[in-house]
């Protein structure tokens, strides 16, 4: 399957988008291995010593397990790389600064905002989204707990939610209730999900919803 | 966000050269404050110097002290600083979010800008983010704003937890500039507004913060972070209070008292200090250390609250530190 969001092939995104918000476009990829990205910096320094100018310019990123060729300026953020330039809109632009974590994504198996980094600053970056999660038609568990514990209502702050709360488990900060909730600060819910979300979070990492 | 040139480099040495020379240039590691501020226009930059790459990572403790690179990567799972230095670990974990502390470097959140509502929405008048502009916090909404150091120009607080504590741990700041090497105390790295409140530290442009010392000490083992904000989790300090005593057969020998949220810098309250050293570490000492961290205090309208705040977490802190 093709690993843009405008892909044919599996379920489309407004498929997945009536079944109940973005439980993961079918992308098949690498999939995701937070523990063999989180010996690398979160922000891998590049190797290069260069200057880009502002302008429009061909880099490669590699997203889910695929290398991906686009055009961004120097000023591109990696969130909006993903959305407009790869077509990749699992990932959502709520603020677009950093405080409210709908953006979420994993950088070399780290989660960060993606309104906070430019494009060109990931160029050697494992970047996983949203899509990156599902193989095939199985959801990850992660993604599987929202729907089962209804984690969520409007949706939009459910993709960055989910790749916070994968990397919080792979952390170990799952622990208790009170660790989730304080470990999922940077993930705000405009609907007031948190205690579903809280629950999914739990059930997912296999701690009990309580 | 306007356009800019973006360039990596390799040695603090290139580093330097390519942002000293040129107004329009800035650093960038972590991105998650420079990305905000030339997106929302505070700062006019032209070009981002990526500084990643430079060998500045290490986090290394001896008998010396603790050093700390400008671009080490979460220092407060370090176990030595849990250990020996907790009121460190604890402002970094007491600050931003799981995502941001993923992102931020060391040297860089020394950097950050206030966050001041009349200097992040650049349609209200800021002295600090544009000279002679004025000021709308004096009349305007200022219940997160200084009760120390502001001036009748700007009264924004400074918002780094880490800077808060690093105060209280004596840290001195290391440098490189087109003229050399540098070693700063961090309360001076900081200037208080006065009548130019866009001056915030004393930092040449393109002097590049390399690295952060944390001298030895007898109180830092014994050190203590407390914030208070609007929320559990994820938000500004309304106060904070970083602490570090030593005491010694049941006296306070030494003992460093800062505070954060309060003043446009870290602000190190001495007169707590003195109140405090020399006494046991009982419930009387406590009180009377709050109150004379928070004496001085000129409130405005909306943070007269944070008087008390300060009075009562001064104290608080302290019962956090043992008898």
């Amino acid at each position: 399957m093709e690993s843009s969001g405008r892909a044919a092939g599996g379920p489309s995104r407004r498929q997945v988008l009536g079944r109940g918000a973005l439980i993961g476009a079918a992308t098949v990829g690498a999939g995701l291995a937070p523990q063999a990205g989180a010996a690398r910096a979160a922000t891998a320094p590049p190797v290069r010593e260069e200057t880009l100018a502002a302008e429009p310019v061909e880099i490669s990123l590699r997203v889910n397990g695929r290398e991906r060729t686009l055009s961004v300026e120097p000023r591109t953020t990696l969130l909006d790389a993903l959305r407009e330039r790869l077509g990749l809109t699992g990932t959502k632009k709520g603020c677009d600064q950093g405080a409210c974590g709908a953006c979420t994504v994993l950088v070399d198996g780290r989660r960060v905002n993606s309104c906070l980094t430019l494009a060109v600053m990931q160029r050697d970056a494992e970047i996983t989204t949203i899509e990156g999660l599902a193989r095939g038609d199985e959801l990850h568990p992660v993604q599987r707990a929202f729907l089962e514990c209804d984690a969520f209502q409007c949706g939009y702050c459910t993709s960055g939610q989910i790749m916070s709360a994968v990397a919080l488990i792979e952390e170990g900060h799952a622990g208790s209730p009170e660790e989730v909730r304080e470990w999922m600060s940077g993930n705000i819910c405009r609907c007031g999900a948190y205690p579903n979300i809280v629950a999914a979070v739990r059930q997912a990492a296999g701690g009990g919803a309580r | 966000m306007r356009p800019f040139s973006y360039t990596t480099v390799s040695t603090v040495r290139s580093a330097v050269l390519q942002v000293s020379p040129d107004p329009k240039a800035l650093y960038v590691a972590g991105a998650t404050e420079v990305l905000n501020l030339v997106r929302e226009g505070q700062i006019a930059a032209d070009r981002l110097v990526d500084i990643r790459a430079l060998p500045l990572t290490s986090i290394r403790p001896g008998a010396e002290g603790l050093h700390i690179g400008a671009l080490a990567r979460h220092v407060e799972n370090h176990p030595v600083v849990r250990r020996d230095y907790p009121v460190l670990a604890q402002a970094l974990l007491a600050g931003a979010s799981p995502q941001v502390r993923n992102m931020f470097t060391p040297g860089g959140n020394l950097l950050q800008r206030t966050r001041c509502s009349y200097y992040r929405d650049v349609r209200f008048a800021c002295n600090r983010r544009e000279p002679g502009s004025g000021c709308g916090a004096l009349e305007g909404n200022n219940r997160y704003n200084a009760i120390f150091g502001g001036s009748d120009h700007c009264i924004a607080v400074h918002p780094s937890d880490l800077a808060v504590a690093l105060t209280a741990l004596d840290a001195v700041v290391r440098t490189q500039g087109p003229a050399g090497a540098r070693s700063i105390p961090i309360e001076e790295l900081y200037r208080l507004p006065g009548e130019e409140p866009h001056r915030e530290t004393v930092l040449d442009h393109g002097e590049l913060i390399t690295g952060i010392d944390v001298p030895a000490s007898r109180f830092a083992a014994r050190s203590h972070y407390l914030k208070i904000r609007d929320r559990a989790s994820f938000a500004f300090a309304l106060v904070s209070v970083a602490v570090a005593v030593d005491v010694r057969r049941g006296v306070v020998r030494d003992c460093r008292i800062a505070l954060g949220g309060v003043a446009p810098r870290p602000w190190r309250a001495r007169a707590a200090e003195a109140a405090l050293t020399g006494k046991p570490l009982n419930e009387e000492s406590r009180r009377a250390a709050g109150q004379a961290a928070a004496s001085g205090a000129t409130p405005r309208r909306h943070n007269r609250f944070k008087v008390a705040m300060v009075e009562r977490a001064v104290a608080r802190a302290l019962s956090e530190v043992g008898d």
